[in-house]
């Protein structure tokens, strides 16, 4: 590579870099600055949220209501994941099963999960249990219906090859099925991540008394506002981040599968 | 037909195991009375005008909110979309404003808004939905065939009509996964917004059959709920194999 062409390719990436920095910085700055004189009780300046954002929520409250809604979302959204992934397989493999089961899911896919809320709290209470069902019984229908079509379109001439060298099984299961599933499961894993995380907060605000969405609440209700704001930018960044992971994750496991699909553009 | 009928038997198989754990005493029928009770509240439900009333606020609620997401996603999604520049300093803000999960509006909207005003679930199901719209969107004005593109260009066509020929026909199925998304999106998220800000709507009345302890009417609610969103999806469907008849995916689709 010529001197020229890296520089070149410098100046690229700084190009880059300015335009994705550009217009959030603009934004908060304009939010910053607006805000700044505000004396209206419920928008409060931007620089008095900020400031109550570490009291508020690095101090008891961090291990207290932070980390343990987090740790129903990942338990949630972990059983959704297994059985999802597990009964989509099962129903996509076997024809009968599709055929019986394909009405009754769609049914239960149509139910929005929020009003499930009610419904587990009459089974369990409102305790850990209910906030995970309900984040699992949320997850669980994009998993298993992405499961049941990536099952499904797996390659003929694959199945054939498989058959014909008698790879069966346990092997046949996972290199085969899943691995050929695994593009269209990890796109139900990621639209069911973001309804877990809604899923969190609202088992939490419907007749709870702890957790991250029951604070925020908490917040509104005794007009703790700056506070309030933070918990709702907490909430934000908490979704962005774990988009971020779940995007770290993706490549991971669909490493192969983009690697193929770039080849396959170039050619 | 077969596939008809082994779906009825799932689906009815469903019923009667729901109508039979509560008669065996496998669940408390406390907690789950036997299905049979479920249908008889929902029959006396629809006697009802308040249950009518609320299956409209909620119609009202989930339709407009879907239509002001889908027409703002569209427009401005294509409007980014088309242009490079825009595209490019508005990918990180979007990347960063989609994930933020809706309900962390709910106490903004509620202190904003007021709790009970239909404007307030109505922020949510567009902030929610309008996502979903946009970045399929955006997926496909970025779709184009670049040899459509060059025919145009050498074609001379003005803005308008590369809109209309080749960027819209492009675009036509990923909007249509994403008003499919939004669809199911809005609904959840205009219950939701009965349900915790007690805004008008079936899920208002879900909130208050569950506090009253009215459980079979709680379950006949659910189960109307669930028909909504059911009798939605087919509706979205539908609607995609008709304004995709033209599509190869459509078209190649072999009835299994």
């Amino acid at each position: 590579m010529t001197p020229g062409a890296s520089r070149w390719r410098d100046l690229l990436i700084l190009r880059r870099f300015a335009a994705w920095l550009t217009l959030p910085t603009v934004l908060v700055a304009v939010w910053w600055y607006a805000s700044a004189g505000s004396t209206d009780f419920y928008q409060p300046p931007l620089s008095r949220i900020l400031a109550a954002f570490p009291d508020t929520w690095f101090g008891p409250r961090f291990t207290g209501e932070v980390l343990p809604s987090l740790a129903r979302l990942g338990l949630g959204y972990t059983a959704a994941l297994v059985l999802g992934i597990g009964a989509g397989t099962a129903i996509g493999r076997i024809r009968v099963l599709g055929e019986v089961t394909e009405p009754l899911l769609e049914f239960l896919r149509g139910i929005p999960p929020p009003v499930l809320v009610p419904v587990l709290m009459l089974f369990v209470g409102i305790g850990d249990l209910m906030k995970v069902l309900v984040i699992v019984s949320g997850c669980v229908w994009p998993i298993l219906l992405n499961t049941v079509q990536g099952v499904r379109s797996v390659d003929d001439v694959l199945a054939d090859t498989c058959r014909s060298y008698r790879i069966g099984g346990a092997a046949r299961l996972y290199h085969l099925t899943l691995r050929s599933a695994s593009p269209q499961i990890v796109t139900g894993a990621r639209q069911a991540l973001s309804i877990g995380i809604i899923l969190m907060v609202i088992s939490e605000m419907f007749a709870a008394s702890s957790g991250l969405g029951f604070t925020v609440m908490q917040f509104q209700r005794s007009f703790a506002i700056p506070q309030m704001w933070s918990g709702v930018l907490l909430l934000g960044l908490l979704g962005v981040a774990l988009a971020l992971l779940f995007r770290v994750a993706e490549r991971f496991v669909l490493g192969w599968y983009h690697g193929l699909r770039a080849v396959s553009r170039e050619r | 037909m077969r596939r008809l009928l082994l779906g009825l038997v799932g689906l009815l198989g469903f019923g009667v195991l729901l109508d039979l754990a509560p008669r065996l005493g496998l669940v408390s029928e406390r907690y789950l009375p036997p299905a049979g009770r479920i249908l008889a509240a929902l029959v006396e439900q629809a006697d009802r005008t308040a249950f009518w009333n609320a299956v409209r606020d909620t119609l009202i609620t989930w339709g407009l909110g879907l239509g002001i997401a889908c027409a703002a996603g569209i427009v401005v999604g294509v409007v980014i979309g088309a242009v490079p520049v825009l595209r490019e300093m508005t990918a990180s803000t979007i990347e960063f404003l989609r994930p933020i999960p809706s309900v962390a509006l709910i106490p903004l909207v509620t202190i904003l808004y007021g709790p009970t005003t239909i404007t307030s679930t109505l922020v949510l199901v567009v902030y929610a939905s309008f996502w979903q719209v946009l970045i399929q969107v955006l997926h496909g004005v970025a779709d184009v065939d670049p040899v459509a593109r060059d025919t145009a260009r050498a074609y001379r066509l003005d803005t308008w009509a590369r809109v209309r020929y080749l960027v819209w026909p492009t675009a036509l199925p990923y909007v249509a996964t994403g008003i499919r998304l939004a669809t199911s999106v809005a609904l959840i998220l205009a219950v939701t917004g009965e349900m915790i800000l007690g805004s008008p709507g079936l899920g208002n009345s879900i909130g208050v059959a569950q506090a009253s302890n009215a459980v079979p009417q709680m379950y006949a609610l659910v189960l109307v709920v669930g028909l909504l969103g059911v009798t939605a999806n087919l509706l979205t469907r539908a609607g995609e194999r008709w304004a995709l008849a033209w599509h190869p995916s459509v078209r190649n689709e072999v009835p299994a």
